[in-house]
């Protein structure tokens, strides 16, 4: 290491104008640049950029893309997602430890190369996927794990090992991702032909009364997976007293299973650009932040580029609408892994430079929001949508659709199927019909918006999405008949273990004893009252959590249980004699049978 | 001349000053609201959610949210009480929490609130996780084996103290709280007379060599549960 | 008429639980004009001579013959009470839980600075009951049907408790009777 500690946090602050609520550009850089934030470092940040020690501290220990303490020169983050493990994680993560000599967590001994898991990135149309470094590499298998390793100890070089570039922007000499789109189905909306500048022209035509007009006209609502509708939301954040307002874009797309936004920032960046600088002037607000995920890296230059076409296009800056008084800028901020961030306070406290903990509500961020300003955080997709409206007509987007789902909704598929990718649907539009578009044949139960979603069995098949019967954020996993909904509900626990924040009581214990309980059912020693129990459980979580994470991560067993119940059913049994199932003398003993035996303490 | 606002709290009409959070109005027209990690002076945390009611039929925590006119709101109901119950329960199987050996045993919140709701063996299963003691410091110490997150000794010590000795580091069931400064509390500016050290709630932040002072039958919550109104308090002392 | 069965026993407890028992002094002789004690310390039956209406069960499992103990008292008593916090939680003996198994050992028979152990072994006879790897609360190895937490639970939580289950009724101990300490 050449450049001191005291060096580079210096440099990183500068890069900020030493503005505190930039930390997490800060840690970034300096992880960046010395593969880890050590104390020394959060001691420095601490002096020049004028934030607690406790602050540095709590931020570098919250995101999964910090480290305190030197790692490598090279992570090589493995997605352990559910879809990866159903395409063959396991023989992948064992062929990169083999070909390492380390397990996961490790690092190689020269220091060069650390194995981790992380959770979905947002691939999991092309999986099993890792991240090396930010590069993605996808369809990995177990031979190609092992040429990742050899070349990387011959090149050092993550960018080199993308042999192919992927299709569309991808292949972007910003980008040269070896990423596919995957568009199976573009439909008339979101993923129409781009008209670039068309929306803002027509927008400027409008008084920012008249757009919010537009977009309630067209009956949008939040394509996250909440539903609540645009137009509401931004009069709220107009209504709101404070001279600075702010858009925010959520481009966190962690949901595991969710990939649609990344399509759409690879293919239509213009599109949500155009969407946030049209809520920026129906809001009234002059500056935008685009909070990428750290997943994402790889798409920033690209859409750093986007941003400087757009100013000097006359799209941003100063001129967007010089006639309305009007001007809007647009900043990225990067995450650094951390799945609660998708929940919008967790994210406003994120950009201002702390960890992810989501805020108590009330005041809602269109009443104080990013640094105590009125602010909109609005999904990729919704504003793409703003955009279409704008160009094309209210009526236009709210022919498509049902009365309370107005339009199309884009789609991840992925899991068991034959045709994953992203397919834009109108709401309304049966799971079935979905099914039979993505070739997902031998469907036996389908994950619907994710881990936060619910688990159906063939019985909702005929269900349809939208709002107002299976809402989604988009994504829909598919699982075949030779899966097992409970380990499948595990993993997903294992998941929202990981990711919650810790802050509140149910969340915080109550996702441990959900994902406990399971592996009780699971080796066949649970009893009826454990099904009880997980009920119980799941009703504290959903009304006492502080956040939507906590509000929602019980699904997986809930929505398992009630879909699969029979597959509980068979594996639990009342305890014979009064003796509880959950214990069992052998597995208690074995340890101590195996120090009397000899073995080694 | 407007009378001044008021709630209904469990069908009793309260007053209360507008910015108040339910939980404080509540406390003004004496009703108590079991809580564990609101105390009064320290800016509203909202981690325990002990203090869920029903407010206009939504479930928030009486803590955090802010009292407004004419607002419904449930708190003694069986439904609530249960969800409490649950709460505690939770919080006394993610620790270790030894009260026959515990010096904060009958002034401890947690326990109190056990004794308050009946509770006498929690319905989940004990983690037992492995967590550390740091006694490093010459007069106080944490044990995180009692540590329940409610941040009162991070928010006193920074907003009451004007020290910012502790904060919390990692996030899930491994957030943890944190001495500020390097990782011992014997490296911080930490003091026995910091306010921050009575406002814990259980035994995980304590001053050294002064435990077990008062017998057995004449600690705070022995015969009058934790909330119980003042006069009664007062009689049985 | 015959008189309700009582049993009881100390697993892994330091027995103070029974001392309070005996701590409710004189009522010990009401206790036993409405009782008759099987198997239990207190009149040192080794076993069960028929089925009881009121298991007693102080201290948690901590080994193999706790657990082989426990499951007999689930079978043979109608009623199954722990008794004071080692049976409730763990208590005391479950502050192992924190360690390895095999570094308590290793502590306790050959490390620890009060040993004097020339072989270096941990005891490992047969005869002795394997530990297990936790020390459990009873109410995780078999069902319980009342908890009386307490270090011990005092005397008089113990003579209501048993009166109540005695005469059939709930068990609703007044707030100065729950403790955890």
């Amino acid at each position: 290491m050449t450049t001191s500690v005291d060096t580079v946090v210096r440099e990183a602050c500068v890069s900020v104008g030493h503005d505190p609520t930039r930390l997490m550009d800060v840690a970034r850089e300096v992880q960046a640049r010395l593969g880890c934030i050590p104390p020394a470092a959060v001691d420095a940040i601490h002096h020049d950029l004028h934030v607690s020690r406790a602050q540095v501290q709590s931020l570098v220990s919250f995101y999964a893309f910090f480290d305190d303490h030197p790692t490598s020169q090279i992570t090589i983050r493995v997605c352990d997602d559910v879809v990866d493990r159903l395409a063959g994680y396991d023989r992948v993560a064992k062929a990169f430890a083999d070909e390492l000599g380390v397990t996961i967590g490790q690092t190689t001994a020269d220091g060069a190369i650390s194995l981790q898991r992380t959770a979905c990135i947002g691939m999991s149309d092309q999986a099993p996927a890792a991240l090396v470094g930010n590069v993605v590499v996808t369809d990995l298998s177990a031979e190609r794990a092992r040429q990742v390793v050899a070349e990387l100890r011959a090149h050092r070089d993550p960018q080199r090992l993308i042999k192919k570039l992927g299709d569309g922007n991808n292949a972007h000499p910003l980008v040269k991702a070896m990423v596919r789109n995957n568009i199976r189905q573009a439909g008339p909306i979101v993923m129409s032909e781009p008209r670039r500048g068309e929306a803002i022209r027509k927008a400027a035509a409008l008084s920012p009364a008249e757009v919010i007009r537009a977009v309630k006209t067209a009956r949008l609502r939040g394509r996250g997976g909440a539903g609540f509708p645009t137009g509401i939301k931004w009069e709220m954040a107009r209504a709101a007293p404070g001279a600075r307002k702010f858009v925010v874009c959520n481009a966190d797309e962690g949901e595991p299973g969710t990939f649609k936004d990344r399509v759409l920032l690879t293919e239509w960046p213009d599109r949500v650009f155009a969407g946030m600088t049209i809520a920026g002037y129906a809001l009234g607000a002059r500056e935008g932040i685009l909070y990428l995920r750290a997943e994402y890296a790889y798409l920033r230059a690209f859409l750093e580029d986007v941003l400087a076409r757009r100013r000097s296009d006359g799209l941003l800056g100063r001129d967007v609408m010089p006639r309305r008084g009007f001007e809007f800028d647009i900043r990225i901020q990067m995450g650094a892994g951390a799945y609660v961030c998708g929940e919008e306070s967790a994210l406003l406290e994120s950009c201002e430079g702390r960890r992810g903990d989501p805020r108590n509500r009330p005041p809602f961020p269109a009443q104080r929001g990013y640094l105590g300003c009125p602010t909109v955080v609005n999904n990729v997709e919704t504003l793409c949508c703003v955009t279409r409206i704008l160009d094309a007509g209210s009526a236009a987007f709210s022919e498509l659709g049902s009365r309370q789902s107005a339009g199309t909704k884009l789609l991840s598929v992925s899991g068991d199927v034959s045709r994953p990718g992203v397919y834009e649907v109108p709401f309304g539009t049966p799971i079935q019909d979905v099914l039979a578009l993505c070739g997902g044949r031998d469907a036996t139960a389908l994950q619907v918006g994710g881990p936060s979603g619910r688990m159906v069995g063939p019985a909702d098949f005929e269900r349809t999405i939208c709002y107002d019967d299976i809402a989604t954020g988009g994504a829909l996993v598919v699982f075949d008949s030779t899966r097992n909904p409970l380990e499948i509900a595990h993993a997903y626990m294992e998941f929202f273990e990981d990711e919650s924040c810790g802050y509140c009581t149910p969340c915080r214990v109550g996702n441990v004893l959900l994902r406990k309980g399971l592996e009780k059912v699971l080796a066949g020693r649970g009893e009826p009252s454990d099904l009880e129990q997980f009920e119980q459980i799941a009703k504290v979580m959903k009304a006492a959590s502080r956040c939507g994470l906590g509000q929602t991560s019980f699904n997986p067993v809930l929505s398992s249980l009630q879909s699969f119940r029979y597959q509980y059913e068979t594996l639990v049994a009342e305890p014979a004699q009064g003796r509880r199932r959950g214990f069992d003398l052998d597995v208690a003993t074995a340890e101590a049978a195996r120090i009397r035996a000899g073995g080694t303490q | 001349m407007s009378a001044d606002p008021s709630l209904i709290l469990d069908g009793r009409e309260i007053p209360f000053v507008p910015g108040q959070t339910i939980l404080q109005a509540a406390d003004d027209a004496g009703v108590y609201i079991p809580r564990l990690c609101d105390k009064p002076g320290l800016e509203p945390f909202g981690s325990c959610r002990v203090c869920v009611v029903r407010a206009n039929g939504r479930t928030v925590s009486s803590c955090t949210y802010p009292a407004s006119l004419g607002m419904v709101v449930e708190s003694e109901t069986p439904e609530l009480q249960a969800m409490r119950k649950v709460l505690l329960e939770m919080l006394f199987v993610e620790g270790n929490h030894f009260c026959m050996s515990c010096e904060k045993s009958g002034h401890c919140e947690l326990q109190a609130l056990g004794y308050r709701f009946g509770i006498t063996a929690p319905q989940f299963e004990y983690q037992f996780p492995h967590r550390e003691v740091d006694a490093s410091h010459p007069d106080i110490l944490i044990d995180h084996n009692r540590c329940i997150l409610c941040a009162r000794c991070v928010r006193t010590s920074r907003d009451l103290d004007g020290k910012e000795v502790f904060g919390f580091v990692g996030r899930g069931p491994h957030k943890r709280l944190a001495a500020s400064t390097g990782s011992r509390l014997k490296d911080t500016n930490a003091d026995v007379t910091d306010r921050a050290i009575d406002a814990c709630p259980v035994g995980a932040l304590l001053r050294k060599r002064v435990g077990f002072a008062v017998p057995v039958g004449q600690r705070p919550y022995d015969t009058v549960p934790i909330g119980a109104p003042e006069p009664v308090q007062e009689a049985r002392r | 008429m015959s008189k309700p069965r009582v049993a009881t026993t100390s697993l892994c407890g330091c027995f103070g639980c029974h001392m309070s028992l005996l701590d409710i002094d004189e009522r010990i002789l009401a206790l036993a004009e409405i009782v008759e004690f099987d198997k239990s310390p207190i009149n040192d039956h080794k076993d069960f001579t028929q089925r009881c209406a009121v298991g007693l069960i102080e201290g948690g499992c901590a080994n193999a013959e706790n657990v082989h103990v426990l499951r007999r008292f689930r079978e043979m008593c109608d009623v199954l009470v722990s008794v004071g916090d080692c049976a409730t939680t763990g208590g005391i003996p479950a502050l192992r839980n924190l360690v390895p198994l095999g570094e308590c050992l290793h502590e306790a028979y050959v490390a620890g600075p009060s040993v004097h152990n020339p072989s270096g072994r941990v005891p490992d006879d047969p005869e002795i009951p394997l530990l297990l790897d936790k020390v459990y609360p009873a109410h995780e190895v078999v069902k319980i049907d009342f908890h009386l937490p307490g270090c011990p639970p005092s005397a008089d939580t113990l003579w209501e408790a048993l009166n109540a289950l005695l005469a059939g009724k709930p068990l609703a101990l007044p707030y100065a009777l729950l403790k955890y300490d």
